[in-house]
């Protein structure tokens, strides 16, 4: 700061009243990340990336959406035609909210790969479910808007899960709908949460899980603290300023990703039905049901885990315990070492687990019901389940690798 | 790392072995050539002249239509729009392509408004369309005297004209459903009864060109959409390379 205010200029000027200077060093110039970040370190920027797409793209279709039973269908569909470059904008938007799933589920892949939940960095990590179940929210009231059969009848299905729960469930319900069915009321207010209100939440959250990350530093693939071994100046030996080093770094990233963004919006925004559900052509109806309801592709893991409990009750229970395990993943794990590169196989066996199970969900929650799918998707849930009980289990004496002390 | 996505390959593939469903016929499939603009005339002027006496196309304009399949407005008002405002003063060139019939007419007339088609083709897809338009045959036992082997009958068949009458070849077959054996009707095809104006391959072709404008109605802007993308991705590529070796050049000291 010393050195700051004795500078003349605008930057002089500007940093005797805002720390402009100090943030820019403290973030960015002088923020030391540890020099070893690999693929799976490129889905924070993007993550962030894909916000500011979702923001951006979004401003620009409020313009010209009409939050109104009667219109909202049309209004989407005037911006696909009428409206200069609006199918581009509109397809950035609906493309952007499966690649922000996308995005985070590699982000948070990454965080358990490589332990960045683990002691220092538990608030990061919770931060980073509140964004999660934000993002969650935000993505099932923005389906809701362009008003399609999809948009109706998936609505429909998941509010009325709330229904499930004993003694206020039909109360809640009403509530949450402002209206006996899915009415213009719904949709209005869900124009507001998904416009105003959870935008901000989402946006504050952001800047909580960075501010809480620069405050105790980045984990690495190693998942050693760079932050025992400094040089004369007190900066980390194995550390590189986030600037300029990870902004090139992370650019090479932005294009490859706009490469394969880009693809999809321009050569196949329907992704086979999956970013754009080929029922939600259809204006939504409310006495006409379709005949196969499913939520978009990134609930579907969670829908296949409520599918495969016989009591709705429970269901629901479950569902939700599903997201709820990974809030408390911090303090499941017992174990001291971050990185699977030097955890058990046990571990490895548990995570692979993991990404089968919930993949396997994933892929059946898309699809109608049948007896052995049933079946697959109780196996599946058990294998969710079962990669928090067993990680629980031989956290506490695991059998690891030796840790280096160094990034070599 | 091979050996473990072998492993997790092996687990999810029973998941995927179960897409088979069981077909109608019949089942063809066509691809839409979306630079066939003389195709897609001959289907809008189907279009208008069979389909817009009931069906709106009411998220497209008429000009709009004309200036993507290469019509004038002059021609589009000539040969595309025959219908009339309240006061019975005719559509213009640059509104909406609204059916004839009035929706309170069509709901006292039918109890349902006809669904609108502009985006029919994405919600159904162009071969389930082609199918569908050549499905319809005599049934005695229907009120409307015809049904639909895609479709149970929920419309009349308005193409008859053209394609004329025909009739179901049926076979029986036979399911093993909870070890008893059930028996069922398929229809593997259609005896021509009663010729109508085009012949099957005629009308083959009038039902190609029909699915083809309700395609391009369903995303009018999609050559553009091709276009620009092509356009983005090369400069993205170019960008790439120059990015790389920025990068390259940063982090040489970095080991």
């Amino acid at each position: 700061m010393s050195d700051n205010s004795s500078k003349n200029g605008i930057m002089g000027w500007i940093d005797a009243r805002f720390p402009l200077t100090k943030m820019w060093e403290e973030h960015l110039s002088k923020y030391y990340a540890p020099k070893n970040f690999n693929f799976w370190y490129y889905f924070g920027s993007l993550a962030l990336l894909v916000l500011v797409i979702q923001i951006v793209t979004g401003i620009f279709l409020t313009m010209h959406y009409k939050p109104d039973g009667d219109l909202a269908f049309i209004s989407v569909e005037y911006i696909m035609r009428d409206v200069d470059w609006g199918w581009l904008i509109r397809y950035l938007h609906s493309t952007g909210s499966s690649a922000f799933f996308i995005v985070v589920y590699l982000h948070m892949f990454r965080g358990v790969m490589y332990g960045s939940y683990q002691k220092p960095r538990e608030l990061i990590w919770l931060f980073g479910m509140f964004i999660y179940l934000a993002l969650m929210a935000e993505a099932f009231m923005g389906y809701l808007l362009p008003w399609g059969q999809m948009s109706y009848w998936g609505a429909q299905v998941i509010i009325s899960l709330f229904g499930a729960i004993p003694v206020i469930g039909d109360d809640l319900t009403l509530w949450i709908r402002g209206d006996f069915v899915i009415a213009d009321a719904t949709l209005n207010r869900f124009f507001a949460l998904h416009v105003v209100a959870v935008p901000l939440v989402l946006i504050m959250l952001v800047v909580m899980h960075i501010l809480a990350l620069h405050e105790v530093g980045s984990n690495n693939p190693e998942g050693i603290e760079i932050k025992k071994y400094k040089d004369e100046d007190g900066n980390p030996l194995d550390g590189i300023p986030f600037h300029p080093y990870y902004s090139v770094k992370d650019l090479v990233g932005v294009v490859v990703f706009l490469i394969l963004f880009s693809v999809v919006v321009f050569f196949m925004p329907e992704m086979g039905g999956y970013f754009l559900e080929h029922a939600n052509f259809v204006p939504a109806n409310q006495y006409q049901t379709p005949e196969h309801i499913a939520p978009v592709w990134y609930f579907t893991p969670y829908y296949a885990i409520l599918r495969a409990v016989p009591d709705k009750l429970l269901g629901v229970i479950l569902m939700f315990a599903a997201i709820f395990m990974l809030f408390i993943l911090p303090w499941i794990d017992r174990g001291k070492v971050h990185s699977i590169r030097y955890r058990s196989t046990s571990f490895k066996w548990l995570l692979g687990m993991l990404v089968v199970s919930f993949i396997g969900l994933g892929y059946l929650g898309a699809l109608p019901l049948s007896d052995i799918r049933t079946f697959f998707a109780r196996v599946y849930s058990i294998g969710y389940f079962g990669f928090f009980l067993g990680l629980w289990w031989i956290s506490k004496n695991e059998k690891t690798k030796p840790v280096p002390e160094r990034i070599q | 790392m091979n050996k473990v996505l072998i492993i997790v390959a092996t687990l999810l593939s029973p998941v995927m072995a179960w897409g088979v469903e069981s077909t109608t016929y019949p089942n063809d499939e066509i691809e839409i050539d979306w630079d066939d603009k003389a195709s897609m005339q001959r289907g809008a002027r189907t279009f208008v002249n069979y389909c817009m006496s009931c069906h709106s196309a009411a998220y497209s304009r008429y000009n709009r239509v004309g200036q993507d399949l290469g019509i004038s407005d002059e021609q589009v008002l000539e040969y595309l729009v025959f219908t009339t405002d309240v006061n019975g003063e005719k559509t213009k060139v640059g509104q909406l392509m609204k059916a004839t019939m009035t929706p309170e007419y069509a709901e006292k007339a039918f109890g349902v408004v006809p669904p609108d088609l502009s985006l029919i083709a994405r919600s159904r897809g162009v071969n389930w369309l082609y199918n569908y338009l050549r499905a319809f045959h005599v049934d005695e036992s229907n009120p409307l005297g015809m049904d639909n082997s895609v479709l149970p009958v929920a419309m009349p068949h308005v193409l008859v004209e053209l394609q004329g009458y025909q009739k179901a070849k049926k076979v029986t077959r036979v399911k093993r459903i909870n070890n008893k054996d059930v028996e069922y009707e398929v229809i593997v095809g259609f005896d021509l009864i009663k010729p109508g104006s085009q012949s099957k391959a005629e009308y083959d072709q009038t039902v190609y060109d029909l699915v083809g404008f309700l395609d391009y109605l369903s995303e009018p802007y999609r050559q553009t959409r091709i276009n620009v993308g092509k356009g983005v991705i090369i400069f993205l590529l170019i960008f790439l390379v120059l990015v790389y070796f920025l990068k390259k050049e940063f982090w040489k000291d970095i080991h």
